[in-house]
């Protein structure tokens, strides 16, 4: 066991835990977000997509360990500043959920996409959501809201820090 | 705003208490004939009075409406408030959802399965609508001392048109409430809906969005403890011994139980107890054959040869048929096992106490939870308690309550509340499989092409009857004779998406290509006289509709231009199945010399489309599924162990797979059928009967990437 101070969605987190805890189980059973889902445990399905500084991480194959003292953690709870962000907005309005398991996964690899690309196409989305399943099939419509929420961003001033 | 919630019963009630009262309805699920009855909404809120389901409308206008079916993607909880809003001509934003608790004393078919919920409780949603707008209009009338007659309602008010008064129904509860109940309600003709058939967003999309703990698997209770178990690693073994001491010593383990063939490791957090699973050492032994692919496949030739068939359905005299044919088409076609692999593992929490039991969780059928609990318990079950969470999927997994009484199970053992989680491995080799089937074809066509004699042999394991023997092409064949062995294996099997027809549309669907194929015709006129002969001189009984048959067929070749695009490969594909009727339509291009699926068009009747938005995603959905597992899904076993244990081993469709999918409902007004399954069926026959109309190579086996005819393609 070791102690560990977290950054989550802008707030301090203290654990302490086995290092090689993933980051997965320590934001759901220590930090109590259970907005990060578990789905195979290999990195393999993305339902556990959070961001590390920005950068999307499978936090299922994520020691603690490897997590740095300046190391910004966000999760689908702190994307929004406490409002819908765009992206939800478009996921939403684009009715993109069935079940809805894997959409947390789903909108934190968005989010990392249209961070690095503002403008993707439906081959970058492709390329860049692949590794996130969707067992009920919502591809087609995850498609749309990243285009929406591309769109909206152009328009939006706030842009992409409200993300 | 549209909100929605989970909420326990006792809670319910409380809110519908804080709200100041209102009017209350019990409707009675289990008869559709019956009629609501009104219930004093003081008497409810003290919870002393025993109902059926509630519809509530508070004071503040609030109206609640709970939807007794467990969530599993196939927006179950808004379709069903959406029905009875409508009949009420409520203000949908109006509108909270709750999802409600097992109650077998208020509701019947607390099941999601079988895509049966909406034909079960469509009139008795429509009518608990209808009599609360009946009281409030009564109570409206009676306050202005005008005939009901001139009043009329509209987005959650009454109004008196001709002196412009109106009241809002939170106004009119308390009166509406103390109104005697009518006899009988008039329900809306399909022509006056506004809210049915509209695209309504899935209730709970904000919470999803922001990820609010919805899901089973975010359940946690003060004190909760969590379980992994290590099940036999094949089928067919069984627990010998356990040596549990290094599992004990590791940090956060609180105890290590065994049940049954099962050992659980207890802890304090899902990532302790995974480790001290892994840390267990455990050995069995054999109770039952190992069973691998390989025997599987020679129990497959060997049965179709020799098996014992049970007769499903004889029509006419086949054996005269055969002899007299002029050609005889015969073929084989197999699959594999599949998992459900709902992305949401297994899990389910559960507290057994001395003098109760409370249940939490993701379960299909939460009513089976309960009773089996009961047994292993004794515990008498109006002392037991489930709570149904929104669920990451079910597919039919969730169907059995294996994992209910594994919670269960440890609780009782540990004399704690306690969650169960599965692994992905856990899920994937844990059993309870879409089984593995084989069938065999055989027609028989005179000099002019005409089916004189069809022949259908499926061998199923631990299906009962791998057939549907009522199915099209029955009723349009004079000679006809279908029949099935069955194999009894070790492997665990149950009910997956569209059980049996899964498979079985996609084996017929392309049999009947090729068959159309010998007698020189094209597929959709070769269905189409089928279907006209069976219209005009039926044989034996008929279990479809033909016509709507005949419908979805036409206009599925209308939307896709059957036959005429340059250029494009298209295949067909037709199905009944859970009471609905899909016809789809393949569409393959050649590129780079390699076959690509470009699209998938959908004609579909389900009767009335509630909600626009989740019918057309339950398609797209059903359709993706069936493809993907037609494509890709395999699993295989060796010495009775799963070879696949996760989704680098068992692949699922992904994004850049999937083609394009357009839909078309058809509009006839009949009383709606479900769409959880129907899509699915006919996905893989649509798109094998492209390929090979692009390849000249037919797809007899699933996965079709095993197939000789896709090396070097995918």
């Amino acid at each position: 066991m070791a102690a560990y101070n977290l950054s989550v969605n802008g707030k301090k987190v203290k654990v302490d835990v086995e290092p090689d805890m993933p980051l997965l189980w320590v934001v759901r059973d220590f930090a109590g977000l259970k907005g990060t889902k578990f789905g195979c445990g290999m990195a393999l399905c993305g339902a556990c997509t959070v961001h590390v500084n920005g950068q999307p991480a499978r936090s299922c194959q994520t020691p603690v360990s490897s997590i740095g003292k300046n190391d910004k953690i966000t999760t689908i709870e702190g994307i929004g500043d406490g409002k819908l962000s765009i992206i939800q907005k478009a996921w939403i309005e684009e009715q993109v959920p069935q079940c809805g398991y894997c959409q947390s996964g789903q909108i934190m690899s968005a989010v990392a996409l249209l961070k690095s690309n503002a403008s993707p196409t439906d081959a970058d989305i492709d390329s860049a959501m692949s590794g996130n399943l969707c067992r009920c099939g919502t591809y087609d419509r995850i498609r749309k809201a990243i285009h929406r929420a591309a769109a909206e961003m152009k328009v939006s001033e706030a842009g992409i820090g409200k993300m | 705003m549209q909100t929605s919630e989970q909420t326990s019963r006792r809670n319910f009630i409380k809110i519908a208490a804080a709200a100041g009262g209102g009017l209350f309805l019990g409707f009675n699920w289990l008869n559709s004939s019956a009629l609501p009855v009104v219930v004093d909404a003081k008497k409810v809120a003290a919870g002393s009075v025993n109902f059926n389901s509630y519809l509530s409308i508070g004071t503040d206008n609030v109206i609640t409406i709970i939807s007794p079916n467990p969530e599993i993607g196939q927006g179950i909880k808004t379709a069903f408030p959406m029905v009875v809003a409508e009949e009420l001509d409520a203000d949908w934003k109006q509108v909270k959802t709750v999802q409600g608790n097992l109650d077998t004393g208020i509701y019947e078919r607390q099941v999601t399965g079988g895509s049966g919920a909406v034909p079960h409780s469509w009139e008795r949603l429509r009518k608990a609508g209808a009599t609360a707008r009946y009281l409030l209009v009564e109570a409206a009338a009676a306050q202005w001392n005008v005939p009901a007659s001139e009043c009329t309602t509209e987005n959650g008010k009454v109004w008196h048109r001709t002196s412009g008064k109106s009241l809002s129904y939170g106004e009119l509860a308390e009166a509406a409430s103390k109104m005697p109940a009518p006899t009988e309600v008039k329900l809306k003709k399909e022509s006056d809906f506004k809210l049915i058939g509209q695209s309504v967003r899935n209730v709970d999309n904000n919470n999803i969005a922001t990820g609010k703990p919805l899901f089973g698997l975010d359940v946690y209770r003060e004190g909760m403890l969590f379980a992994m178990i290590q099940r036999p690693k094949a089928f067919g073994l069984k627990l010998k011994s356990v040596n549990s001491e290094a599992a004990k010593a590791m940090p956060g383990i609180v105890d290590v139980v065994t049940f049954e063939n099962s050992v659980a490791v207890v802890g304090k957090s899902t990532w302790q107890v995974k480790k001290a699973k892994d840390a267990l050492k455990i050995e069995y032994e054999k109770a039952a054959e190992l069973e691998s692919s390989a025997d599987h496949n020679r129990i497959f030739q060997q049965l179709m040869e020799n098996g014992e068939a049970t007769v499903r359905r004889k029509n006419g005299d086949v054996d005269t048929a055969f002899k007299n044919a002029a050609k005889v088409i015969k073929s084989e076609y197999q699959c594999p096992f599949l998992p459900h692999s709902p992305l949401e593992p297994m899990n389910f929490f559960a507290h057994v106490r001395e003098d109760g039991v409370e249940l939490i969780g993701p379960t299909q059928t939460p009513e089976r939870a309960r009773t089996e609990v009961a047994k292993l318990t004794g515990i008498a079950p109006e002392k037991i308690t489930v709570e149904i969470t929104r669920q990451g999927g079910g597919f039919g997994r969730r169907l059995a309550a294996d994992f209910v009484l594994e919670a269960a199970n440890v609780s009782k053992l540990v004399k704690a509340p306690v969650k169960v989680i599965w692994t992905r491995e856990d899920d994937m080799t844990g059993g309870i499989y879409r089984p593995a089937v084989r069938y065999r074809f055989e027609a028989a066509l005179d000099k002019s092409g005409e089916l004189i004699g069809y022949k259908l042999r499926g061998v199923g394991m631990n299906s009962g009857n791998s057939t549907r023997e009522d199915n099209f092409p029955s009723g349009s064949v004079e000679n006809l004779l279908i029949d099935s062995v069955e194999y009894k294996s070790p492997i665990t099997t149950g009910p997956w998406r569209a059980p049996i027809t899964n498979f079985l549309a996609y084996a017929e669907q392309s049999f009947l290509d090729e068959v159309a194929e010998a007698a020189g015709k094209d597929p959709v006129e070769f269905r189409l006289a089928l279907l006209e002969k069976a219209k005009k001189s039926p044989v034996g009984d008929i279990k479809y509709d033909v016509d709507r048959m005949i419908d979805v067929i036409k206009l599925a070749a209308e939307k896709s231009k059957w036959g005429k695009k340059k250029g494009v490969y298209q295949g067909f594909s037709v199905y009944f199945s859970h009471r609905s009727y899909v016809a789809q339509v393949g569409e393959v291009v050649m590129e780079k010399g390699k076959p690509v699926l470009k699209n998938v068009i959908a004609a579909v009747d389900c009767g009335i489309v509630i909600n626009k938005s989740g019918s057309l995603q339950q398609v797209r959905g059903g359709v993706v599924d069936g493809l993907g597992h037609a494509m890709y899904g395999n699993m295989t076993f060796k010495d009775g162990a799963p070879d696949q244990r996760n989704f680098n081993g068992f692949r699922l469709i992904r994004m850049n797979d999937i083609p394009e999918v357009d839909v078309h409902f058809v509009d006839n007004g009949i009383s709606p059928t479900g769409l959880g399954e129907p899509a699915l069926p006919p996905a893989g026959g649509a798109v094998a009967n492209a390929f090979y109309k692009a390849t000249k190579q037919r797809l007899r086996n699933q996965p079709f990437i095993n197939e000789e005819a896709f090396k070097g393609i995918s």
